[in-house]
């Protein structure tokens, strides 16, 4: 592996994992947002050396077979995307900030994906479809703790 | 109504199932697994990967083009500049008008350079950091020459010409006149003036343009795959640029992933990928990078104009004189010169306009092509005709609302036909306008207004009433044909294919013609499969823009159907042993009049596929298509109402509130055009507030990233509150009108509008777009400077505020 190939690179050119799009080679966009080791990183700044022995994350990872994550469930219902070109970045943000703060408010969540840009929606669908997955999240935490 | 996403269960008089429904798109699943395909995820064998070399200067003249390094490089496996494309064409331009200049646009730089980014040479490598690598080897010899970036400046004598062979950089004129002008304007209580400027914007698809194309040479077939709104037009323009017959080509559009009119063109990328393809005998990939979609996919809007309303001192609008100049860039791209004649079309707004003069000049100047950017003329007309009508009322003293209602054509007057010749289909605008001004608390609003400014709060209300032109368009007045095709089959097993030549991009269009069709049908939308953007699979069509995708797509496939209902209707009467005209067709189920008998809909299906029992002369399968040309074109309108806050003393704008009330006609899913209208207004915004692109006067390029081009963010945008009023369309069956647009057109003017009511008491009259601190400030600063007396310090009030005047 050349050292100065992309992580956003290796993971569509050499892993075949193209749901991480490439919109800007800048990190301003936010498109190709996966989890390296459960944070949201930039793909397109991270070199593929950089991740060597550490766990990353895709869009293609959330659903468990025909099961969608909560959040992907969140943008389908509350038309969180049009084009769907930002929309695997913004769920991969949307991931961590739920990871650590699972009751966000509107503000909050228009703060923590202010670094990935939808042309589309005016991101007022995407603040609703977070809000829609933090809700099913915390009712899934509750039930299974009251399963216990 | 319907409203907030509930059913309105009835469509133009008609009970409907799905339409009127909020329905979760069908597009979505394969879009939020990361499982679809947008053109750079397609991977071919053997593929090759294409980057180009592009100038850094914004004119010049090359002298030399140096690539030995290039073509030495491990991997290069073509390096090629204008001298080496043969038998190519050139990039189109589909306008005809008398004195249009139309320059020679080759694929690549011939000789001279014009703008920042214009490709001078393209190298094939085995992998793209290859190909960028040695892109980076090719020297290139300019010489340097004079830089026409202002568009005043261009057209003075002593400006260098940027096509030689016009001796201009004048690209057009174009004049329209009605009514006595002269006559309106000497008799008028009052001539308001005001220059105004429209920015230069970067559409900003998120997903960059990329190009796949492949060349069997066995089959004589190229396959282009590319990131278009228009996979037919450009499938005729590649066969031209790249010498092949048309059936040898087909174009296909993977996910698009937005477009906004920057991907309703012909670029050179899709006539020299191609050329490579066949010259290489591989697969040929270039993705554009995001720097290159700065500098080299189309920008919108960059117009000055200079407005003057003529009217009477009750309020009543007498005329309007407006002259444009519209920056066309280096070349003309498709539709480059069309859009400031779209200004003309709509400049008169939703107002009973007696007289008009509009003259605009379009203007080459060093930089990349201006082309339909969301909205495409119709934005800046509103912007001009909105903003001078809050300027007036100001000036008349009467409240902006009022001043607007006063001057709308009454319901009754519709079909109503403007100055310019348009005729308006349907309209209440003022029951928009007073949802508008409920649902925002317009009136306790203007009451906060007053007592802020008392204690130097400088609230703003802003009110913008648009009408748009939508549905485009009857083919009389378009270039390239304003028809759209749509082909409905339903197969052996009752499943049913639409294919339509309206190739969406975001609008869910897979979602909204299932439940239109499902309703025809009496199926569910879940049977019914749209497929668009290949043109092999798809009759010719022309695209979506122009909000045309349902108005003119959509109606396309529903006509379609409604030629198979009828055939479907011919055989259940022969099964069924009843006239046709004695045939429902229900939901699953075919009925005979009275209802005794019946057949389901797969039993009917079938009959018609084995064909055993068919009725003399009729054709066996279930599939049909029609080419619908709209007789008129749509026209949503709206009111918007936003409130803002000034700062005083930074120029910060804080956007408090912004409530829409629009009106698209009859709605197919409430959800999608909700989702329409949010999109659209942030964009609307987006050039209010923020965007601008900038070239210096060197002709660089300095907002080129997405560090400087300063882009609508989700913490930077308030909530915006909708609502709708519904005025069918006449101009279609299903009674729709549009709505790609509406938000972009309807909040620019009123986000501006409600900044310059905020600072009206410290006597700011117009600050240009975008509405950045500094440049707030500086209004401020200026119209403090020139002692005027504040509206509010002449009532007799509390200075406005004081802490402006300290630095001036």
């Amino acid at each position: 592996m050349e050292p100065r190939l992309l992580l956003v690179h290796f993971l569509r050119e050499n892993a075949g994992l193209t749901g991480t799009h490439i919109g800007c080679e800048t990190s301003l966009c936010g498109a190709c947002t996966v989890l390296l080791d459960g944070r949201a990183v930039k793909s397109c700044t991270v070199l593929a050396v950089q991740a060597d022995g550490r766990s990353v994350t895709t869009v293609e990872g959330l659903a468990q077979g025909d099961q969608l994550h909560a959040i992907q469930e969140g943008f389908w219902e509350e038309h969180g995307l049009q084009c769907g070109f930002c929309t695997p970045g913004m769920i991969m943000c949307s991931h961590d900030l739920l990871a650590n703060n699972a009751t966000p408010s509107d503000t909050e969540i228009r703060e923590a994906i202010n670094g990935n840009i939808c042309r589309c929606t005016g991101y007022q669908n995407i603040v609703g479809a977070v809000k829609s997955a933090s809700r099913k999240m915390s009712k899934r935490v509750s039930a299974r703790a009251g399963a216990r | 109504m319907a409203r907030n996403g509930k059913a309105n269960g009835k469509n133009n008089g008609k009970s409907s199932v799905w339409v009127g429904k909020k329905l979760k798109r069908k597009e979505d699943p394969r879009l939020i697994k990361g499982i679809s395909h947008y053109t750079d995820d397609l991977k071919l064998a053997g593929m090759l990967y294409c980057a180009f070399v592009r100038s850094p200067h914004a004119h010049a003249k090359i002298n030399a083009i140096r690539t030995d390094a290039a073509r030495a490089v491990p991997g290069v496996v073509k390096v090629v500049t204008y001298d080496d494309l043969t038998g190519v064409g050139v990039v189109p331009c589909a306008m005809q008008m008398p004195d249009l200049k139309i320059p020679h646009h080759p694929l690549l730089a011939h000789g001279r350079v014009r703008y920042v980014g214009e490709s001078v040479a393209a190298v094939v490598a085995d992998d793209i950091y290859t190909a960028r690598d040695a892109a980076e080897l090719i020297e290139v010899d300019y010489d340097p020459l004079p830089v026409v970036v202002n568009m005043e400046k261009a057209i003075a004598k002593d400006s260098a010409i940027i096509h030689e062979d016009f001796k201009t950089n004048v690209a057009f004129t174009h004049v329209m006149k009605n009514g006595d002008v002269e006559k309106v304007f000497a008799k008028a209580d009052r001539v308001v003036k005001q220059r105004m400027l429209n920015q230069r914007l970067a559409p900003v698809a998120m997903e960059p343009r990329a190009v796949i194309a492949e060349y069997l040479p066995g089959e004589n077939r190229l396959t282009v795959w590319s990131s278009t709104q228009i996979p037919h037009l450009l499938r005729t323009q590649i066969s031209v640029m790249v010498g092949l017959p048309e059936t040898a080509v087909r174009v296909v559009t993977p996910e698009v992933g937005g477009g906004f009119g920057s991907k309703l063109n012909v670029y050179r990328e899709e006539g020299i990928v191609p050329w490579l393809a066949m010259k290489l005998g591989k697969p040929v990939k270039w993705a554009e990078l995001r720097r290159e979609n700065f500098l080299a996919t189309i920008h919108g809007r960059d117009t000055i104009n200079d407005v003057e309303l003529a009217v009477k001192k009750d309020g009543t609008i007498l005329g309007l004189r407006v002259n444009v100049l519209a920056d066309m860039g280096a070349y003309h791209q498709l539709l480059t010169p069309l859009i400031p004649q779209l200004t003309a079309l709509m400049i008169a707004g939703c107002y009973k306009l007696p007289a008009l003069e509009i003259n605009i000049k379009g203007i080459f100047t060093n930089k990349m092509s201006t082309d339909a950017y969301r909205g495409a003329g119709r934005p800046e007309a509103t912007y001009l005709i909105e903003r001078i009508m809050d300027i007036a009322a100001r000036e008349l003293g009467m409240d902006s609302l009022q001043f607007r209602l006063k001057n709308f054509p009454q319901p009754k007057e519709f079909p109503f036909t403007t100055i310019t010749g348009l005729r308006y289909d349907s309209a209440k605008y003022q029951e928009a306008a007073k949802r508008a001004l409920q649902l925002s608390g317009y009136d306790a609003l203007r009451r906060r207004q007053k007592t802020g400014w008392k204690n130097g709060k400088y609230y703003g209300v802003g009110v913008s009433t648009y009408v748009e032109i939508c549905a485009i368009g009857p083919s009389a007045a378009t270039p390239a044909g304003g028809w759209e095709s749509g082909t409905v089959r339903i197969e052996p097993t009752g499943k049913v294919t639409v294919l339509t030549g309206a190739s969406p991009h975001g609008q869910g269009e897979e979602t909204t013609f299932a439940q239109l069709i499902a309703d025809e049908l009496g199926i569910d939308p879940d049977d019914v499969n749209v497929i668009h953007g290949d043109t092999l699979a798809v009759p010719y069509g022309i695209g979506t823009f122009g909000s045309r995708g349902t108005a003119v797509g959509g109606t396309a496939a529903f006509m379609a159907t409604q030629k198979l209902k009828a055939k479907l209707k011919t055989l259940a009467g022969h099964l069924l042993g009843v006239k046709p005209q004695d045939v429902t067709i229900g939901r699953g189920k075919i009925l005979a009049k009275g209802g005794k008998k019946s057949m389901s809909f797969g039993e009917l299906v079938g009959a018609a596929y084995v064909a055993r029992n068919i009725p003399p002369g009729f054709e066996p399968g279930l599939e049909a298509t029609h080419f619908f040309e709209p007789s008129n074109f749509t026209f949503p309108f709206g009111t918007h109402v936003c409130s803002v806050e000034v700062d005083g003393e930074t120029g910060e704008i804080k956007l408090e509130r912004y409530v829409a009330v629009d009106d698209c006609g009859n709605v197919i899913n409430p959800m999608i055009v909700e989702g329409q209208i949010h999109g659209g207004i942030a964009q609307g915004m987006g050039q209010a507030m923020w965007e601008e692109f900038v070239y210096n006067d060197d002709g660089q390029a300095v907002t080129g990233t997405l560090m400087d081009y300063a882009m609508p963010k989700a913490h930077l945008l308030p909530e915006f509150i909708l609502d709708r009023t519904v005025t069918p369309s006449p101009s279609n069956p299903m009674g729709v009108k549009g709505v790609g647009e509406a938000g972009t057109i309807g909040s620019t003017p009123c986000i501006v509008n409600a900044v310059c009511d905020a600072l009206s008491p410290l006597g700011v009259r117009h600050i240009d777009m975008p509405l950045k601190p500094e440049r707030v400030w500086n209004a401020i600063r200026q119209a403090q400077s020139q002692e005027k007396i504040p509206a509010a310090v002449a009532a007799g009030k509390k200075p406005a505020h004081k802490a402006v005047r300290r630095g001036a």
